[in-house]
């Protein structure tokens, strides 16, 4: 019988190893996996390779993971966001490494990767900094630039319903890259306030669809990471 | 000479984007233009996390941390809107189906390439969010800056010296001075600010501004 459930979030993360190269949701803090993130921290593993499209605000969640020296690596279209201070300083030190994507390319790589498509061709960024040095065609008469797909060993995502085989749906903005890293992630994890039987979404509405996902977890009252940040709150 | 306040170059290009128009704000300034939606007109306006149909800013303390815009700041959906995930946000933009896009600027080339997102600075934290995707795909890219810098530089250049968002993508420049086509000859003035003269905004432009035939300087 197929159950994807898993009793808690330290359980979900339990397998996560030094060097791994992880997805993590959220457009800012909208559809950011927050608990998800923290059994991360609390498990130790290092050395990361992180792809979220920004890096995080004050000091929990994506931005704690990045305090706490766990990241060697971002992937990011945006880094640095209203209260964004952790990575700006280790940025600054060297201590970080950068990887800057246009964000309809980052969102391309992603579901390319997900999607056994090594790379493509886009007219992003041609004739910028982030074009140099790529690989170029016409197609057309028009010129285009080629970009790889990108997977990842684990994914972190947060719906608002899954169901035990992993369907899930999201709530408005809070979608964002989920999809995408879900197909993405060799192991996909998805935290949703909502755990159901199998049959209780209906299969019309549901955007992940199972099979890209690995793990479900509940988390029932997921913390809002902009009242953390005001709240002055940090993690651990 | 005094030029347009923000809300008034917001207000001047919002004049200019027809009906039913698919339309994408940029942060800053671009974001005024939604204030001032021209009477008998509707405009779809898309946010590039994932939602057409944004709507105004919620009433204090109303808003949902799971309902926002590019730049992360509280949104309303209207009647029809629609979410989506970003593949499909960038779908829409990569694919032409968007019909306008504004955007802020550092530099406006007279070939209309354009830069805003990094000084280049040493540093900076760069980051470019969506700006490349979208002035490689939006079918009309309208720029709306102050003319000048606040150092009194010109923005609209010969060529950019920070660092390009895009080559030859801007068809439009929306500034507090004048209203400025980029063609093939170069920048061509459409309309110059009541009160202010051809002169006066030719020695604040780094290239030089053709006229319209019969254009009043």
């Amino acid at each position: 019988m197929i159950n994807k459930q898993i009793a808690n979030a330290a359980e979900a993360v339990a397998d996560v190893f030094d060097g791994a190269t992880i997805m993590i949701g959220g457009f800012g803090e909208a559809g950011s996996p927050i608990e998800l993130i923290h059994a991360l921290i609390d498990q130790g593993a290092s050395n990361l390779t992180v792809i979220n499209n920004n890096t995080g605000s004050g000091e929990v969640g994506l931005a704690a993971l990045i305090k706490a020296k766990r990241v060697s690596k971002m992937i990011c279209s945006y880094p640095k966001t209203a209260n964004s201070t952790v990575f700006p300083e280790l940025y600054r030190n060297g201590d970080i490494k950068l990887e800057l994507v246009p964000q309809g390319t980052l969102a391309e790589r992603i579901r390319a990767g997900g999607s056994g498509i090594p790379a493509f061709y886009t007219p992003t960024s041609l004739g910028t900094p982030l074009g140099e040095g790529k690989e170029c065609r016409t197609i057309n008469d028009r010129e285009y630039v080629l970009e790889y797909g990108i997977t990842a060993d684990f994914t972190l995502i947060k719906g608002r319903v899954a169901d035990t085989h992993g369907n899930a749906i999201y709530n408005k903005t809070a979608r964002n890259f989920a999809p995408l890293m879900a197909m993405a992630g060799n192991i996909t994890i998805i935290q949703a306030a909502q755990v159901v039987a199998p049959g209780e979404i209906d299969p019309e509405t549901i955007i992940t669809p199972g099979i890209f996902v690995n793990r479900v977890v509940k988390i029932p009252e997921p913390a809002i990471e902009s009242q953390l940040v005001s709240a002055g709150e940090t993690y651990p | 000479m005094t030029g347009l306040t923000r809300d008034e170059m917001a207000k001047r290009l919002a004049q200019d984007i027809p009906d039913g128009s698919y339309v994408n704000l940029g942060i800053g300034i671009p974001e005024l233009v939604a204030k001032f939606v021209p009477e008998g007109r509707e405009f779809i306006y898309h946010t590039e996390n994932g939602l057409l149909g944004m709507g105004p800013t919620p009433e204090e303390g109303e808003g949902d941390p799971e309902l926002i815009n590019a730049g992360k700041k509280h949104v309303t959906a209207l009647p029809g809107a629609a979410y989506f995930h970003h593949a499909d946000s960038f779908a829409m933009i990569r694919g032409g189906h968007l019909d306008l896009c504004v955007l802020g600027a550092l530099q406006v080339s007279k070939d209309g390439d354009l830069a805003n997102w990094s000084t280049g600075a040493p540093d900076a934290i760069p980051a470019v969010g969506g700006a490349m995707d979208l002035v490689a795909g939006v079918k009309s890219i309208y720029v709306i800056t102050q003319h000048c810098t606040k150092n009194g530089d010109p923005k609209l250049v010969p060529s950019c010296t920070y660092p390009l968002t895009g080559c030859g993508v801007v068809d439009r420049i929306y500034t507090d001075l004048a209203v400025i086509e980029v063609t093939p000859e170069g920048f061509r003035l459409i309309e110059l600010t009541p009160g202010i003269d051809f002169a006066y905004v030719q020695e604040r432009t780094g290239a030089p501004l053709l006229q319209v035939e019969g254009h009043a300087t």
